[in-house]
């Protein structure tokens, strides 16, 4: 084991530069995908069937090809026409449009999601199609899609492992390194699982996080705005109360039972699958 | 229920109308909920739409706030096209941006308020003006506030409303439509989702704007007292037309037809 920890030591370098490619594919990856999907899941909500067809062709095409034969193709067969891509380009890009293509079906329904009521609303005041989505449906399809998008994002990292068929040398391909060199398929690919799931670990957080700014957005919680920090003084002097009598009873609590009181906690679960 | 009598003066009738439905057709698939409707309203005129439910009265404020597709006739506003008008013996579609300038003289308060939950009540209030009226953030705000005291809410100009009970969600409608001063105003069983203890301060704001201002009222409600309160004339609709209309008195005290009878022995 001492052994294994000296070779790790020795190898924390290459280690780093893996991890360096990983997250560099995961977030630029993710952010192309993002904007993948907004354009695509936007358009597939259109009522011009000229906007709306060709997208949906396009993600049920990249939706239906695999990772793989995608990333190939940027790699392999790119060059053939001509065109040379690097191989970071090529790991990105095909993450991006396969995610993209994913995520695109969460932008979409997550927009069907929305009241009618607040598009009709949004029609009566005259605001223009533009504003209507900028101002009115989009801040309130967000919310309704980041659980789902961390879901894509974390499948996203996890999917970033093939490039090391294209000559990247991401996390996976230097933990098979590390796995050579210690000579301990156990210890290395522990380490692998370790840094994977941390990773996926801080998107999670992330994700929450915006969640949560986005529900605070539609008024669940506004952090401090007048009336939330009353708001905020009441529930905490009703909730010492609670807390004083449950501690005599030792009973759980369980929340939730004060109509006003919706914080973020009971809002839209949060974390994995959304209501889509 | 016995019904006071206090029907206020029918203004003039003269002149080009605030609505005209023209030969109006609305069909839902297979369904034809309007065929040849005619009918017209004069500015300033309070307007009340009664009939069985499925009469089509909500149908006829959509199609006037453009939310719905009119399948055949016209719409006039002020005399001027609202979706469609007729040119050369032809009947087209009005651009949309044009209808949309149309929009902009005519406030809808819906059944379930519909505000926008990401924005505070006085961001509800101040979008349209600011981006549709393009007003500047200040002067919108101040009359924001202004609109907001009106309807009993001043206090409630940075809650968010998710915050608010449902009648000060309506009256907070009421405010954000009456923000955009039209010239007509829909109101589509504002008090159907309120709890009967929050109805009298909605429809008391609604009376209030009813005696103050000469903004064209077309309204569907439950409320007979207060229709026969608030209305110059009474439009009773059955299948898809006008059965009959008349002032208030006329409509509820003596009504000519035995389906308006019945119709309104069964609400009152
Ligand atoms: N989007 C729609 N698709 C199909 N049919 C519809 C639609 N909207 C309304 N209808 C039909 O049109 C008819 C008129 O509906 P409308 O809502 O205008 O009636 P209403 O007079 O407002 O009734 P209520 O008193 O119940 O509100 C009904 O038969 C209804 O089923
Ligand atoms: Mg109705």
């Amino acid at each position: 084991m001492t052994e294994n920890l000296t070779t790790l030591l020795n190898f924390l370098p290459q280690l780093w530069e893996g991890v360096r490619v990983t997250i560099i594919l995961t977030v630029v990856g993710s952010l192309g995908a993002v904007i993948i999907a907004l354009a695509l899941g936007l358009a597939m909500t259109s009522t011009h069937a000229w906007l709306r067809v060709p997208a949906r062709i396009i993600v049920e095409f990249f939706r239906g090809t695999s990772l793989l034969v995608q990333l190939f193709w940027l790699f392999y067969v790119f060059p053939l026409l001509g065109v040379e891509l690097d191989p970071m380009i090529c790991g990105i890009g095909a993450l991006a449009l396969n995610y993209g293509a994913y995520s695109a079906e969460v932008v979409r329904s997550s927009i069907t999601t929305v009241d009618k009521g607040q598009w009709e609303a949004a029609i009566a005041l005259s605001l223009s199609p533009s504003r209507r989505m900028i101002r009115v449906i989009f801040p309130q399809a967000w919310a309704l899609m980041i659980p789902s998008l961390a879901t894509l994002l974390i499948q996203l990292l996890k999917g970033t492992a093939v490039v090391s068929f294209i000559t990247l040398q991401d996390l996976t391909d230097k933990i098979t390194q590390l796995r050579q060199s210690t000579n301990d398929t156990y210890f290395a690919f522990t380490v692998g699982l370790i840094i994977y799931f941390v990773i996926a670990w801080l998107i999670q957080e992330f994700m929450n996080f915006l969640e949560r700014r986005a529900t605070a957005a539609l008024g669940r919680r506004r952090p401090n705005s007048r009336t939330d920090r009353r708001e905020a003084r009441r529930l905490a002097r009703a909730d010492a109360v609670r807390k004083d009598r449950s501690t005599s009873r030792a009973a759980a609590d369980d929340g939730g039972g004060d109509g006003l009181g919706t914080g973020p906690e009971s809002g839209p679960a949060s974390g994995q699958g959304g209501r889509l | 229920m016995p019904l006071t009598e206090k029907t206020p003066a029918t203004p003039a009738t003269a002149g080009t109308p605030a609505i005209e439905f023209k030969d109006v057709e609305k069909s839902f698939g297979p369904t034809t909920v309007l065929k040849d409707l005619n009918f017209t309203v004069a500015p300033g005129e309070r307007v009340t739409l009664i009939g069985p439910s499925g009469s089509g009265k909500t149908t006829i404020l959509r199609l006037v706030m453009t939310l719905e597709d009119l399948t055949d006739g016209y719409i006039f506003v002020d005399g001027e096209p609202l979706t469609f008008e007729e040119r050369d013996g032809k009947r087209v579609e009005m651009p949309k941006k044009r209808t949309r300038e149309m929009t902009t003289r005519i406030g809808m308060v819906f059944q379930q308020f519909n505000l926008f939950p990401n924005m505070t009540v006085l961001e509800n209030i101040i979008e349209a003006p600011v981006h549709v009226l393009g007003k500047s953030k200040a002067e919108a705000s101040t009359e924001a506030k202004e609109l907001l005291e009106r309807v009993g809410l001043s206090e409630k100009a940075d809650a968010h409303p998710t915050r608010l009970s449902g009648g000060q969600q309506q009256r907070v409608a009421i405010a954000r439509a009456l923000a955009m001063s039209p010239e007509i105003l829909l109101l589509d069983e504002v008090t159907s989702a309120l709890d009967p203890e929050l109805v009298g301060d909605v429809l008391g704001v609604l009376r209030d704007i009813a005696e103050t201002t000469d903004i064209t009222m077309l309204l569907v409600t439950h409320e007979m007292q207060f229709a026969r309160d608030v209305s110059h004339r009474v439009m009773m609709f059955d299948g898809g037309q006008v059965l009959e209309e008349g002032p208030p008195d006329q409509i509820f005290n003596n009504p000519s037809h035995e389906r308006t009878k019945s119709f309104l022995s069964s609400v009152l």
